[in-house]
């Protein structure tokens, strides 16, 4: 297509347009507005709805502006006579089989064909026959159907082919008789499937959770950002008498363009959970008694001030915000502590110091799209960063890219994968380090010392030396460090290879940084060896499993959960057992919190606090609060303020959290740019071996469990069973002595570290032999040991 | 890997047919080889079963649902069990057949049958089909379609004689293979 600028004339208003772009996307860009209901600006054209029919000079019929490309010359009206007649016509037409349910619609007051029903329709229908009527049809706890107001426009269909990558839905049937469906009944298992509600133009597919809650002209909309994975996807909050009702996607075209993963939508359920704490608590003599603000943070900071600083620790959610981290940080390390961490699953610490001075890509998202060779090392990409994944689909349909996995199971993608180096945990290592062996001997660079020896244990393959040869062939290359390395026992090795091959093939070395706010815990210092952007400390605190391991006499914990949080949620539960006092400021009191705490500050859930996000493009995203924060508890930045202030700390005089931003914003400003590089420093080792008998776990964070509001999104949880079972291949099970499983479930007893869990097993041929799928995070895992230690699994 | 299960499920029949036509298109074009698939599935099966779909979409390396919609968009596909008989009976009734009385062909087939379009004779012999589209014999009408044969200018006499016939053929090859 080429891009030479003509000049058409809409409803005689001269305008330049790109030769052969769409009327309807010109027409967009200069806002006059054309009706349209199929028309979708990321999906492809479909013409099928005829709602935006203009008048084109000298064509004898009104043409439809999605349809038609612009001419030089043209000469367009989109409100004449014959335009006007034509939109009124097709309007007829479409609500010949429309229910005019209005009243009883949950689509009502938000609805586009009621919406042009006004605008573009006539108040009468020359149709007086009866209406057809659809059968609904069950897609899952997500999304609710009420297929007899369906239009046919096909956004839904085009968008599982074209954005979500799977055709989950189709158009079966022809003519008057065309129905919306699934043919085959089956919920709805896209990642991303919510978005098919926000594209809808009718009240055909509605949000199933927040169905019949209220009207959307009595709902508050406040934009606001997701809190789950490091995309930051931009939101909107929608609040009924200050109470967050629902969460539909923002536009952000360069983070998530106009899309938002089923996690970032739904979520919000967890906001108005059973278990919120609503009143500060102290346990007295094993009994939880509610107590005053006052009382409860004076007891609180007594008990940090006459602690010794070396035997207090802190633990902080990734998913706290800026601020929050920030004073948090601030505060401890004034009074000495550095005990302080955010890594909550991570295992390997060893070289922490090289670590740059935030994880980040490296790039920004957008430019994600713009890689023609991609290796992805440890993730489950498709759960774990949808809108990630989407641009690396994009980048394979759009770019020809190609995408090399090194998994410890052959995960599920919606693009065409070269090559997924299945592994069983203790082999990723070695994996990897084949990899950058070969990428070392295709360039001229000598291996550092602290690889030497672990290189040399290893022989290149062809698979690798293609592998590296590409990477440093494509011009633009990156090596994606996903969270199933970063909570690996060898993290330190992994990353390291992985530094090694991004510098010999000129490729991007670009972390995913796990939680929403990952890289502004680094930023704001909640590492026990860095200060506020990157200053590095005099004394180094203890990391998580050092403060788990230590007899700490003090802990406080700012939104963590230590029987869902941790790589290890049975030594993380049993350490806090035997720590005097558990300080948990949090906004939720699971029962399994409430047994190790000793005081509860109640803090703001998520969309009851402002704050600020930075993402895994280092972009620092600020949003309002957009709900009132339930019984009394508080937005944590204001907890930590009066905290510091009963400290004793200087300057903590902040009025509003924009104040906490601005005073880290201009030290960060003032500090050196972002780089991701990476010293390889130490000397690297081996995963340790594994014994053949046993079965290795492969505990990645459950796509619905990774913090505190996405495991109470009931909606969200019922999606999902699979979380809370335990995944093996048909050689593994049938070695348990189980016939095939098909559908029906068994129970089989899980061991680990001396606890015995019962849970059904799932046949799941993406795991490999000798390893079992058992995700972290889940309830059914809140008892268990390590993500990737060994397990006993008996009939 | 992509048809290790279609192969179980579909005939030796229809994976010949299948080949013979993926060869005539382009190898990223696999889907132009989805009408003749199913063809080849009703010729087997006399209707496509859901799972008989899914191999086809396996083998041919397209989603299901993308042969669903096919499936159903075309009225020569039966998606039900019930329409597996012996001999399939597909009366025009469209604008042409109607002008020239396949109301009474019809009316004196379900008579004879003693079923209405859309069944099964209980004997399993004749599925009346449903027939909504033009069969593009219009200067013969009123026409039927008899298994895949076309029977044109027709009567009440003549779909007799037809009918019969079937039985009769039927009758003797069961002789001659006894």
């Amino acid at each position: 297509m080429s891009k030479d600028k003509i000049t058409i004339t809409v409803d005689d208003k001269e305008i330049e347009a790109v030769a052969g772009s769409m009327l309807i996307e010109v027409a967009d860009e200069i806002g006059i507005h054309i009706p349209r209901f199929c028309y979708h600006k990321k999906l492809s054209v479909a013409a099928n709805c005829r709602m935006c029919l203009v008048e084109v000079e000298k064509a004898p019929k009104p043409m439809p502006a999605c349809a038609t490309p612009v001419n030089d010359g043209m000469v367009v009206w989109t409100r004449s006579e014959k335009a006007l007649t034509a939109q009124k016509d097709t309007m007829e037409f479409l609500l010949i089989n429309h229910p005019l349910d209005c009243p009883i619609c949950d689509q009502g007051g938000e609805c586009e064909l009621q919406d042009q029903s006004i605008a573009h329709g006539g108040s009468s229908s020359s149709y007086h026959e009866i209406k057809r009527v659809v059968v609904d049809k069950d897609i899952g706890e997500l999304v609710a159907t009420e297929m007899t107001r369906c239009i046919q426009c096909t956004r839904c269909v085009r968008f599982g082919e074209e954005i979500s990558g799977m055709r989950e839905l189709g158009a079966f049937g022809r003519g008057d008789r065309m129905e919306i469906g699934t043919f085959v009944e089956h919920d709805l298992s896209s990642e991303l499937s919510g978005n098919i509600i926000d594209i809808c133009p009718v009240g055909a597919l509605t949000a199933k959770p927040s169905r019949y809650t209220a009207r959307p002209w009595e709902m508050t909309q406040t934009p606001g950002i997701a809190s789950h994975d490091s995309v930051g996807s931009s939101v909107n909050l929608h609040t009924f008498k200050h109470r967050l009702v629902r969460v539909v996607a923002g536009e952000n075209e360069d983070i998530n363009e106009c899309w938002i993963s089923n996690r970032d939508r739904f979520s919000y359920q967890g906001v108005r959970s059973y278990d919120r704490a609503s009143t500060p608590m102290i346990k007295q003599a094993g009994a939880w008694k509610s107590v005053s603000w006052e009382q409860a943070l004076e007891e609180v900071g007594e008990s940090l001030r006459s602690a010794n600083p070396d035997e207090v620790g802190v633990l902080a959610s990734p998913r706290a915000t800026l601020e929050e981290l920030y004073l948090l940080q601030k505060s401890m390390r004034s009074i000495g502590v550095n005990n302080i961490d955010h890594r909550l699953r991570q295992t390997d610490f060893y070289d922490q110091e090289s670590m740059g001075l935030f994880p980040w890509l490296g790039m920004s998202i957008a430019d994600i799209e713009d890689q023609q060779a991609i290796l992805i090392v440890g993730s489950d990409v498709r759960r774990d960063q949808p809108m990630i994944n989407h641009r690396i689909r994009k980048a394979v349909l759009n770019n020809d890219a190609s995408v090399v996995c090194i998994n410890p199971a052959a995960f599920n993608f919606n693009y065409a994968v070269d090559n997924q180096w299945v592994v069983s945990p203790a082999k990723m290592v070695d994996s990897l380090a084949v990899i950058a062996k070969a990428a070392i001997k295709n360039s001229n660079l000598e291996t550092p010392a602290g690889l030497s020896e672990l290189l040399k244990s290893v022989r290149v393959n062809v698979k690798s030396k293609v592998l590296a040869q590409q990477l440093t062939d494509a011009e633009n290359s990156v090596i994606f460090l996903g969270a199933l390395a970063i909570q690996h026992d060898r993290y330190s090795t992994l990353r390291a290879l992985t530094a090694l091959i991004a510098e010999t093939t000129g490729s991007t070395f670009a972390y995913l940084p796990e939680a929403a706010n990952t890289a502004g815990a680094w930023l704001a210092g909640v590492v026990p060896h860095r200060k506020e952007v990157g200053e590095v400390t005099r004394v180094v605190g203890s990391n998580v499993t050092g403060m788990l391991n230590d007899s700490l006499k003090v802990c406080l914990l700012l939104d963590v959960e230590p029987a869902f949080d941790f790589d290890n949620p049975q030594r993380a539960q049993s350490a806090m057992q035997n720590i005097d006092r558990v300080i948990a400021i949090t906004p939720y009191i699971h029962k399994s919190l409430l047994e190790v705490a000793d005081i509860v500050l109640p803090s703001a859930a998520f969309s009851e606090t402002s704050g600020t996000y930075v993402n895994a493009e280092g972009k620092w995203q600020s949003f309002k609060a957009a709900a009132k924060s339930v019984g009394e508890s508080r937005p944590a930045w204001k907890i930590l303020r009066v905290l510091g202030n009963k400290l004793g700390v200087e300057g903590f005089d902040y009025v509003s959290s924009t104040d906490i931003r601005d005073e880290l914003k201009e030290i960060y400003d003032a500090a050196c740019p972002v780089s991701n590089s990476f010293e390889i420093s130490g000397v690297y080792a081996h995963s340790d071996v594994v014994s053949e008998n046993v079965i290795q776990r492969i505990g990645g964070v459950a796509e619905f469990c990774g913090d505190s509001l996405q495991r109470r999104a009931t909606a969200l949880q019922e999606s999902a069973p699979e979380q809370n079972a335990v995944h093996l291949n048909a050689t593994e099970i049938k070695k348990l002595g189980i016939s095939p499983l098909k559908d029906s479930s068994v129970d089989v007893t899980v061991e680990q570290d001396g606890v015995t869990i019962i849970m059904p097993v799932i046949e799941n041929d993406a795991v490999p032999d000798g390893c079992a799928l058992l995700y972290t995070g889940t309830s059914a895992s809140s008892q268990m040991g390590s993500a990737f230690g060994t397990l006993k699994i008996t009939l | 890997m992509t048809s290790s299960r279609s192969k179980t499920v579909l005939t030796k029949h229809e994976i010949t047919e299948i080949d013979s036509w993926l060869k005539r298109y382009p190898e990223d074009r696999s889907q132009s080889a989805l009408l003749a698939a199913l063809r080849a599935v009703m010729h087997e099966d006399h209707y496509l079963s859901v799972e008989k779909m899914d191999a086809v979409a396996e083998y041919l390396g397209i989603p299901e649902v993308a042969v669903y919609e096919v499936a159903s968009f075309y009225s020569m596909f039966e998606l039900d069990e019930k329409a597996v008989a012996e001999n399939t009976i597909a009366v025009c009734t469209n604008i042409s057949c109607m002008l020239n009385g396949s109301d009474k062909i019809v009316e004196h087939i379900e008579e004879r049958l003693g079923i209405k379009m859309g069944e099964t004779t209980p004997d399993g012999k004749f599925f009346f089909k449903v027939e909504e589209e033009c069969l593009a014999a219009c200067c013969g009408a009123p026409m039927m379609q008899l298994n895949h044969v076309y029977h044109e200018n027709l009567t009440p006499e003549k779909v007799d004689q037809l009918l019969d016939s079937v039985s009769l053929c039927k009758a003797e090859e069961e002789q001659n293979n006894g």
